[in-house]
């Protein structure tokens, strides 16, 4: 019997013949701590005895749920989690840099047949660069800053196989709502998925890490697309010392599930309050009254995403009704929208564009929800009171849609603006 | 022992709010468990009651503040019919036990509980729900009050690359 992927990796990581079920103490070869979860993986690092961190070069640290500092409690924990970086050595890219998630992808911290966690429950988008990436939590991460190892159940992979090509205005995250609607908020419970076919092989990475990055929605512990040449090609722009080797699936492998889907009728898609799976084609809640538009996050605040927003844009300004919230995913993404002149067409048209963070995404910070308000949003959560008052309501979308529905003010088919 | 009755999909959302991410004591956090979705439940919540709920409690974010709040709360148990995994592997590291038990349909809100989870049962107005083993590996973490005690009694981890099976 063949392995799938993820078997192959806890196989290669741990040397040995390792298949699905199996609890392993496996190593870690990078890790991911930030301003909401660090502070307590620190704390648990020293009450485990800990006093030097495993290996400084394989752990980063970056603030960006709560960045500027929003309150002194949340100044008090980045003055705590900078001074253990200085102490340890490790790599701190601080509050400019941007959402963890892409800054790991973009600054080449994660890479073909590694095993990465992150202390937030979004790693699982590192699965786009061909990584076993998992979150987990501030104790797990403590142990492995101490030991740089943690102990994993091995998961069953649903093979989630995509073909068709997109229609207009439709894309990655139409997609990964579409299979979060399918397979449910816990229908991949302790499971990875494995997102191949044709469409994913023709879909850019942005589009792939869109689609990892909502893996956990289904209750995964992973979302994973096997490295081709776009993901050699992305991993070596962005570390040095990268040599391919071959990473899939064997064609026999044993998997819990298989699901096709077919997205060349897929038509743009919205999940409604207060779940994630609980998406509809965008028809179905087209003309739902929204008080505020967030584009951006680790799931949808890249240059992409920002293109295919400003070209439903064109020279149109966004509704006076609506307060539209762009915010990039990181200071890399922020830069290539503001030499492509993105911003100063947001900004005329009347959005709010802030600097890379959570934004609103993270429910704390700012950009929060009054009782009754609804939010169209391009990230990745829509529970109740998920950006504010538990008397909001979110909905998510793609960049498209959420464009086309800041332009009219209300939720519309970004193929009829 | 009484039950606090939840229903599917309880996120860490719900669990503890985002705005209370500063926090890390937990008895502090407790005082905000189920913030404006169930208020009743920080004022009335007493020690070794037990949360029962449907599936994919603790769906979303790692956030570890989400089982510790429920532990400052005095939750020593969670039954549900199934959980998610982040949350399921942090309840376990601060020392809060997971317990899967499929008919928690047929336990009612307020109803006093007893659990017997080395004999894999509950007790709920005099009927007996079955629940699942849990590993002996898991008790090991949780008795010794978490993964912080087991951590505690390791020079080094137990990597599986130096035993070969």
């Amino acid at each position: 019997m063949g392995a799938t992927i993820v078997e192959k990796i806890f196989s290669s990581r741990c040397r040995q013949d390792i298949r699905a079920g199996a609890v392993v103490m496996a190593p870690v070869d990078g890790a991911m701590i930030h301003d909401i979860t660090g502070p307590l993986a620190i704390r648990k690092f020293y009450e485990m005895g800990g006093e030097r961190v495993f290996d400084p070069r394989r752990i980063i640290m970056l603030f960006d749920h709560q960045i500027p500092a929003d309150s002194i409690e949340a100044a008090k924990n980045h003055v705590y989690m900078r001074k253990f970086a200085a102490e340890q050595d490790i790599h701190n890219y601080d509050i400019c840099e941007g959402v963890c998630h892409q800054v790991v992808m973009e600054k080449g911290h994660a890479a073909p047949g590694e095993i990465i966690v992150g202390a937030d429950s979004h790693t699982c988008m590192y699965g786009a660069a061909g990584a076993f990436a998992t979150g987990i939590g501030s104790t797990d991460m403590g142990f492995v800053l101490k030991f740089g190892a943690l102990y994993f159940r091995v998961p069953e992979s649903i093979r989630a196989e995509v073909s068709g090509r997109f229609g207009y205005r439709v894309g990655a995250k139409d997609l990964i709502l579409s299979i979060a609607a399918d397979i449910g908020a816990d229908g991949a419970t302790y499971k990875a998925i494995e997102f191949c076919g044709q469409t994913i092989g023709d879909l850019d990475m942005p589009g792939r890490m869109t689609c990892c990055n909502m893996a956990i929605e289904m209750g995964a512990k992973t979302g994973i697309v096997a490295p081709d040449q776009m993901t050699w090609d992305y991993v070596a722009q962005h570390r040095e010392g990268i040599c391919p080797f071959a990473l899939a699936s064997d064609p026999d492998a044993n998997y819990a599930g298989r699901r096709s889907y077919d997205v060349s009728r897929l038509e743009p898609q919205v999940a409604t309050p207060h779940n994630v799976d609980q998406g509809v084609p965008v028809g179905t809640v087209a003309g739902t009254h929204i008080d505020q538009v967030f584009i951006g996050s680790c799931t949808n605040g890249r240059f992409e995403d920002f293109f295919e927003a400003a070209e439903v844009l064109g020279t149109r300004t966004f509704s006076e009704k609506v307060r539209v919230i762009i915010i990039p995913a990181s200071r890399n993404e922020y830069l290539k929208i503001l030499r492509a002149g993105l911003i100063e067409r947001f900004v005329a048209a009347g959005a709010l564009v802030g600097a890379p963070s959570c934004g609103p995404c993270m429910g704390g910070a700012f950009g929060l929800l009054a009782p009754g308000e609804v939010s169209l949003s391009t990230s990745n959560r829509n529970f109740r009171g998920r950006q504010g008052s538990t008397e909001a309501e979110v909905y998510l979308c793609s960049a498209a849609t959420a464009a086309a529905s800041a332009i009219t003010g209300e939720i519309t088919d970004p193929r009829e603006v | 022992m009484r039950v606090w009755k939840f229903g599917d999909n309880i996120d860490t959302d719900a669990i503890i709010p985002g705005r209370f991410l500063t926090i890390y004591d937990e008895k502090e956090l407790a005082q905000h468990a189920f913030e404006g979705t169930r208020d009743d439940f920080s004022r009335l919540a007493q020690d070794g009651d037990v949360i029962v709920a449907g599936r994919n409690f603790g769906c979303g974010s790692s956030r570890e503040h989400a089982p510790l709040a429920l532990k400052g709360a005095g939750i020593r148990f969670i039954l549900a019919q199934s959980f998610a995994r982040i949350f399921f592997r942090n309840a376990i590291n601060v020392g809060l036990l997971p317990l899967v038990c499929p008919q928690t349909d047929a336990i009612k809100d307020g109803c006093s509980i007893i659990v017997k989870e080395r004999e894999g049962i509950v007790i709920a107005e005099g009927r007996e729900y079955a629940i699942e083993p849990v590993p002996e590996f898991m008790y090991s973490i949780v008795e010794a009050a978490g993964l912080v005690g087991y951590a505690k009694q390791l020079k080094e981890a137990p990597l599986c690359t130096k035993s070969r099976r």
